[in-house]
């Protein structure tokens, strides 16, 4: 099910501005691939290019490829709409849609495609397992979402994202605003969902990083107003004990930002 | 003897009272001010409430200066309602949909002018509209009530048991219809602002699921505004209610409870002091405040459920104006 | 996983193709069509109604309509002018600005520096209340209180009454609003330096939300130059000049309008036309400068 993502030569821009330069990467599948990296150098942008949410901003666009299992998800013929079914997101502040239960929050992805009528509770349930959430919520699925706490309306976010079944799953600093005991809850359950996604997240917590994920890229500006680069990019263990570059040590090490 | 110091303080604590004082004795007279108009509407609507109690609420017609008196607030309370209610029917979902534009749809540049735009329709006055709904409205209406009233006779709002239609066109729908333009306006800021403050990570949440934009203003826009949109519908109510002069230009002065929308006739409890008001004696201006203290009753209760939905709901006062 | 969970993005022949269902993307263009569709809709009237009352009022519109009165005109008359309401109508408001707007800004300055929660709430809701009064009813109030009990009659101070009583929850709100915006930061600043609370207010808090504060009287003064029926009922209207507030019944612009509107007259309605284009024009060039005076705002946090 989960999908090798291939990045060649990616440039985001917004309008004039480049963010990002000439990244290039193979992100595997059924692996987490960790994105670290200074404040501001262009990991969200990056990160926001491969389900093409940095659409939304008027005026952004990339130059270079995203390939999808071979398959170009820039091409003339892709609707961003549906590509985002294949690559979900979950995001920096657990975002639960408040008018709705926690039925209808893991539901409203499948509602926007499903036949009318067809009951999803049997697949609600398993996102909910999927999420490490069912048993602390399957006796009060039709309550307010927002009564969670953090840390669980953060896994209620992820069971929305991997209900609608997509190959990718993207994590923009999941579990910057979650306590350590919900982080390390999210970290187990990333270890396990690695098995069915291909999983790429973005953290500021290096310790995070080398934790969970298998292989590392590390992003960094050159200056400031230049644009993001990815300097380095290779398996976890050997970025954080032997890394290639200096900068990548400077940054490892705390000497760097 | 007292340290000089201490002298300066206590002149500046007493300058410090006497302002405080000025500004408790405003909001004192502000208070009174609003229980005097309580008291004296009550007052003056006495008599006229003496002379024919039994059949105020339900009576129709309106010669209070007759003998025996007979006026009711019926005819004008149902006409009220039903202008109102008929123009948010009209005017809520295009004010609902110029909100969503504004904020969702409109290129950013022209999206605050488009916003003043619709602003400028509420600082036009109302009896401008009603001149404007008299001489430019009514006469282009004729056509299109008979053929309403002709396609869609079978809803009863649209009968036409008499033939009217097809001469006679000052109903209670063309005065709906410039309510509606001026309700418009109100609704229509008020969605705006809450609209305006919806969370922008919801709206993302939507979109990474693989929703049209049109599916996320749904979810994520819509939905968690709808407490706020509500109460702006009701200060729109509340203004409809209110509205006197463009009304009364438009409907003239007929009498009657009329269910059929397009059909001349209807009245409503504003238009209706407006124009009765010159020739109205001792009982008859009684009986005016009268029908007032109704209407204000009614934009009381109207106004005060708003305040309570909006704010129940997610409009924050002060700072996102 | 099934197959069919698939189906969205996969082809028969296993070739990844994200299109988009087909129902989806029309109501999609649908929707996005009815937005723009009530945008139109709502420009419209405001477009017909501004170009209509230009167009027939500019005609009629000329320096003898604004400087002759109504005396001694008959309804067939092609002559009169709208002097007399013109003058009515200042003189009115400006009371009524007199009465509402110190009065209005003391209570803003009540709520939001001295009051206490309660009565602070108290005085809030009531001044809600006062927003909800109808036009007209403001009128029947001051008709009732002025005209009949203490029998008065009707005078252009009357109307500046009820104008006051419907500008004074509006200065007050919007006066609360902008003094809530100024940050506390200022005070604080103020009182560190010994300045009493009083002065703080008169010389640094008001002068900060002054911008605000004009633009949210401008805004109320506007509304109220517009409003009839409370005029109706207090003024009475007149056809001849009468340049005293306190002394007999005036005339008013949009009392005028009224007037020569609900004749059957042609005559009449042009005049009507003239007045509403001269109205039009005061209410507009109010609430354009209150827009342009926000852009200038220090506090303006758009």
């Amino acid at each position: 099910m989960s999908k090798r993502i291939e990045v060649i030569g990616l440039s985001c821009y917004y309008g004039q501005y480049r963010a990002v330069a000439d990244v290039t990467m193979t992100i595997e599948p059924k692996a987490v691939t960790a994105l670290i990296g200074p404040s501001g150098c262009g990991k969200s942008t990056f990160l926001r290019s491969l389900n093409r949410l940095h659409e939304v901003v008027p005026g952004a666009r990339i130059e270079g490829q995203v390939l999808l299992d071979d398959y170009d998800i820039y091409g003339s013929d892709v609707d961003a709409v549906m590509l985002r079914r294949s690559v979900g997101m979950v995001f920096q502040r657990p975002n639960p849609f408040p008018t709705m239960s926690i039925f209808d929050n893991v539901a409203a992805g499948l509602k926007l495609t499903r036949q009318k009528g067809k009951d999803l509770s049997d697949v609600v349930e398993q996102a909910l397992v999927g999420a490490h959430l069912w048993d602390e919520v399957k006796d009060r699925l039709k309550k307010p979402a927002v009564a969670l706490s953090g840390g669980q309306q953060q896994r209620l976010c992820i069971a929305r994202a991997i209900a609608v079944e997509p190959e990718v799953l993207l994590m923009d600093e999941p579990c910057s605003a979650l306590d350590p005991i919900s982080t390390l809850a999210i970290e187990d359950l990333m270890a396990e969902l690695k098995d069915r996604y291909t999983i790429v997240i973005v953290t500021h917590n290096m310790q995070q990083a080398s934790r969970v994920s298998e292989m590392t890229g590390f992003f960094s500006l050159a200056a400031a107003g230049e644009p993001g680069k990815l300097v380095e990019f290779d398996a976890t263990s050997k970025v954080f004990s032997t890394p290639t570059h200096k900068r990548t040590e400077d940054y490892i090490t705390g000497r760097v930002g | 003897m007292a340290a000089p110091g201490s002298v300066l303080a206590s002149r500046r604590v007493r300058r410090f009272e006497s302002f405080r004082a000025i500004t408790a004795a405003a909001a004192l007279i502000t208070l009174v001010l609003l229980l005097a108009v309580a008291i004296f509407l009550v007052v003056k609507a006495i008599p006229a409430l003496r002379a024919d109690t039994a059949s105020f609420l339900t009576a129709k017609g309106w010669q209070p200066d007759s003998t025996p008196p007979v006026f009711g607030v019926a005819a004008l309370a149902f006409g009220t309602l039903l202008s109102s209610a008929l123009a948010l029917a009209m005017a809520v979902p295009v004010a609902v949909g110029v909100a969503v534009f504004i904020v969702e749809y409109a290129p950013k540049r022209i999206a605050s002018w488009l916003g003043y735009a619709v602003d400028l329709l509420a600082a036009v006055p109302s009896v401008v509209f009603g001149l404007w709904g008299v001489v430019f409205l009514i006469p282009r209406m004729t056509g299109f009530q008979h053929w309403l009233a002709t396609r869609f006779g079978w809803f009863p709002l649209f009968a036409d048991p008499d033939g009217q239609t097809a001469t006679a066109s000052r109903s209670i729908f063309v005065a709906a219809v410039v309510l509606a333009i001026m309700v418009l306006p109100i609704v229509a800021a008020i969605s705006r602002e809450v609209l305006r403050q919806v969370d922008p990570a919801l709206k993302e949440a939507a979109l990474a699921l693989g929703a049209t934009q049109w599916e996320m203003v749904r979810m994520a826009v819509l939905a968690p505004s709808r407490a706020g949109i509500a109460g702006g519908v009701m200060l729109g109510l509340g203004r409809a209610l209110g509205e006197t002069i463009a009304v009364a230009l438009v409907l003239g002065t007929s009498f009657a409870i009329n269910w059929h929308v397009l059909t001349p006739g209807g009245n409503t409890i504003a238009a209706n002091i407006a124009n009765y008001f010159a020739e109205a004696g001792p009982t008859g201006r009684s009986a005016l405040i009268a029908s007032g203290l109704v209407l204000f009753a009614m934009t009381l209760f109207v106004n005060t459920v708003a305040r309570t939905v909006i704010y129940r709901g997610a409009v924050r006062r002060g700072g996102d104006r | 996983m099934t197959a069919t969970t698939h189906s969205a993005h996969l082809a028969t022949d296993g070739v990844h193709v994200w299109k988009i269902r087909g129902r989806r993307a029309v109501v999609n263009r649908l929707a996005a069509f009815a937005m723009y569709l009530a945008m139109g809709v709502a420009l419209v009237p405001l477009i017909a109604v501004l170009w209509y009352t230009v167009g027939r009022g500019l005609s009629r519109f000329s320096l003898n309509f604004l400087t002759h009165s109504m005396a001694g005109v008959g309804p067939l008359d092609r002559n009169g002018g709208a002097y007399h309401a013109i003058l009515g109508t200042v003189e009115q408001v400006l009371l009524a600005s007199l009465m509402a707007v110190p009065l209005g800004l003391l209570v803003a300055i009540y709520l939001n520096e001295y009051g206490s929660r309660t009565m602070a709430a108290i005085v809030r809701l009531l001044v809600d209340v006062m927003t909800g009064i109808p036009s007209i009813v403001a009128g029947l109030f001051v008709f009732a209180f002025w005209v009949l009990a203490l029998h008065k009659g009707f005078s252009g101070f009357a109307g500046s009454m009820a104008l006051a009583v419907l500008m004074l929850p509006v200065v007050v709100r919007s006066a609360e609003e902008m003094l809530r915006l100024v940050p506390s930061a200022f005070r604080e600043a103020a009182y560190a330096l010994g300045i009493a609370k009083w002065r703080t207010i008169l010389s640094i808090v008001l002068p900060t939300a002054s911008t605000g504060i004009t633009t949210g009287v401008m805004l109320a003064v506007a509304r109220v130059t517009g409003e009839t029926a409370p005029l109706l009922l207090t003024v009475f209207g007149n056809q001849y000049i009468n340049g005293n507030p306190f002394h007999g019944a005036q005339s008013g612009l949009p009392l005028l309008i009224f007037q020569q509107a609900s004749s059957a007259y042609p005559a009449s309605v042009d005049r009507a036309w003239a007045a509403a284009f001269t109205l039009i024009l005061i209410v507009v060039v109010l609430y354009v400068g209150a827009r342009l005076l926000t852009r200038r705002d220090a506090l303006n946090q758009r």
